[in-house]
């Protein structure tokens, strides 16, 4: 707004701004409050020049008081960050474009045949369920002894996982473009290994844990003196645990010590080896043996032998 | 082995979206920090401004001895601090003897330092020292008038720049409804030198007037104080066009006759005029002449009824 042809001033009201290029001190200022003083009365006068094309814009009222629409900004100030980039179009998008595919939209409520009622899309109690079907016919191409329910939920897995390759792919590209979804990151999980391709399986915390306290145990002293790093966790059990029966037998209660000791040495020098022996049980097993070799091996499906029954020195017993 | 990472709350993806680059922006947001060594004068400024942009500014209080806006390798903390908090305003104070009372104005774009502008500081009058009616006292986060005069800020550069940058510092959010009622306060900045501008911070008070535009007096209120330029940085040309740029600068021109296609890429479309077959001009004379000396030959038959030698040899 003029007040005098020379005084001028750059209004943007977007910003509450406004500027007066035309201001010169007419003498120095005698003092510092003088030249705030004056400073303030410019000052003043802009607000007052900002505030008259204010309060004359057209206003609605409210509850908390007039509110006005402001013109959009004329100084232009540069942005904080880049112009979000344009995204590069999907594998399916071109595909779509170019064969003239058009989007559908989709109804939330779709119609069962097979039951005469209306279900939902997607979600609970959904049409065309893969868990709901009871009985899958056999084709002419099927081998027997496949299972067809389980083939179809393979096929569901390889589907989800080439849609997931896919998708990547697409964030991959997007990315490069610098057009990546702003709630999207993609992260290197590990380095790319040439030539094969399962991917290194992580070890959880507590498998690491263990193989630490498997370390642990080969040491002399059980892993009792063992350096620890900072922030490793004190094993559960450390040290040689040997459990040390009473050597004084107890009133009424069987020498232990002495019991285990003999036990050892009786196994060991074979005193009473017809004991280790099960003599029905290799009697048993002799005959199945003959019958077997006579009937020509033909069933398949026999229990094996139970082989933790060990015969130890029964040779050497004589 | 690449993996998609997204949010697993709506709480973590609202926040990513709202620090996504988007067409309209939203305010930008000032970090406050500081230096090795500050005086009293400093860190009384830096929490007093801290307090004028309450609701868009974060302030760290522990010392940085590692940040040197000015030298090129003393700048990584601040654009590490700025994608972290998100912020593309900095003010960073400091105290040396051959910088007394600092402050560095800086700002960022794409979390890369995009201008820089130190100014000293003299002649501080905290808020504190103000006596004023508590009632006219300027709420938090309202938004603010921005005053300058002088024509220093037109014809000095440097003036200029520190102009664009206290605006866009005390800017705030770009708002398209006002409230009137909500409006009490300004900053005045004059150029009193050609290397000094003298900063207030003044409480409006509406005072009935005839007409529907009240009467404004500026009641100081706030800090006050010289700032004296010494140092800056221009953005470099390339920079400053790409931060400049705005999605409607200008409509393109359609150019006729020309469609991009996702897939085929650019596409031309030719016109042809009518081609009337029999007058082109043939470049293979000697097949033409072969099929024009047929047709003659059959016409000749069909008059004469026998086949001339003599027709073909002349020929």
């Amino acid at each position: 707004m003029d007040m005098e042809t020379d005084q001028i001033y750059q209004i943007d009201v977007g910003n509450l701004l406004a500027f007066n290029p035309n201001h010169r001190f007419s003498s120095a200022p005698s003092s510092r409050e003088e030249l705030v003083k004056e400073c303030v009365t410019e000052g003043t006068k802009l607000v007052q020049a900002i505030a008259d094309t204010l309060f004359n814009l057209p206003s609605t009222e409210t509850n908390d008081g007039p509110l006005v629409q402001l013109p959009p900004p004329t100084t232009k100030l540069p942005r904080e960050k880049h112009l979000p980039r344009p995204k590069p179009p999907t594998k399916w998008e071109e595909f779509a474009l170019k064969k003239g595919i058009q989007k559908r939209k989709k109804d939330k409520i779709v119609y069962d045949e097979t039951t005469d009622k209306f279900k939902r899309r997607h979600g609970y109690d959904r049409v065309n369920d893969d868990n709901d079907i009871p009985i899958i016919e056999a084709k002419a191409s099927d081998e027997p002894g496949e299972d067809p329910f389980a083939m179809r939920l393979d096929d569901k897995k390889k589907r989800v996982g080439k849609q997931e390759k896919n998708r990547l792919e697409n964030l991959k590209t997007a990315a490069k473009a610098g057009a990546l979804p702003s709630h999207v990151q993609l992260a290197v999980t590990g380095l790319p290994i040439s030539g094969t391709k399962t991917q290194p399986k992580k070890i959880g915390k507590e498998a690491l844990g263990d193989v630490a306290g498997l370390a642990a145990t080969s040491t002399a002293s059980g892993g009792k003196f063992d350096k620890k790093l900072p922030g490793e966790k004190p094993p559960k059990k450390q040290g040689k645990h040997h459990k040390y029966l009473p050597i004084v037998p107890r009133y009424g209660w069987v020498d232990e010590e002495k019991e285990q000791t003999n036990k050892v040495l009786g196994k060991l020098l074979s005193k009473h080896s017809h004991e280790i022996l099960n003599v029905g049980k290799a009697i048993n097993m002799y005959n199945d043996k003959k019958e077997k070799k006579k009937s020509g091996r033909s069933d398949k499906s026999k229990a094996k032998k139970d082989i933790t029954k060990k015969k130890p020195y029964a040779n050497k017993a004589n | 082995m690449m993996e998609i990472r997204t949010p697993k709350t709506h709480k973590a993806k609202r926040v990513l979206e709202k620090r996504a680059p988007k067409l309209v922006e939203n305010g930008k947001k000032t970090l406050i920090l500081h230096g090795t060594k500050t005086s009293a004068t400093v860190s009384s400024v830096l929490m007093e401004l801290y307090r004028l942009k309450k609701g868009g500014a974060i302030k760290y209080s522990r010392r940085n001895e590692n940040i040197r806006p000015f030298e090129s390798g003393g700048e990584t903390s601040l654009e590490f601090f700025s994608l972290k908090t998100d912020c593309s305003i900095f003010v960073y104070g400091s105290h040396t003897k051959k910088r007394p009372d600092n402050l560095v104005l800086g700002r960022m774009y794409d979390h890369h330092v995009y201008d820089l502008i130190e100014v000293g500081i003299e002649n501080f009058k905290s808020l504190l020292s103000f006596s004023y009616d508590k009632k006219i006292a300027p709420h938090e986060g309202s938004k603010p008038f921005i005053c300058f005069t002088g024509e220093g800020f037109e014809n000095i550069p440097e003036l200029k720049q520190l102009k664009e940058v206290l605006t866009d510092l005390f800017r705030g959010e770009v708002v398209e409804n006002l409230n009137l009622t909500g409006l009490d306060r300004a900053y005045i900045c004059t150029a009193i030198s050609p290397t000094k501008v003298f900063l207030t911070h003044c409480a409006i008070k509406l005072k009935k007037s005839g007409t529907i535009v009240p009467r404004i007096e500026l009641v100081e209120v706030g800090p006050s104080m010289d700032l004296v330029i010494r140092r800056n940085r221009l953005p470099n040309e390339g920079l400053r066009k790409e931060a400049m740029k705005s999605s409607k600068d200008k409509p393109k021109k359609k150019v006729k006759n020309v469609d991009q296609n996702d897939v085929l890429g650019k596409l031309g479309r030719v016109y042809i005029p009518e081609q009337e077959v029999g007058k082109i001009p043939m470049a293979d004379k000697s097949k033409g002449v072969k099929r024009e000396r047929r047709e003659g030959k059959m016409k000749k038959n069909k008059e004469e009824g026998s086949a001339s030698k003599k027709l073909k040899e002349s020929e």
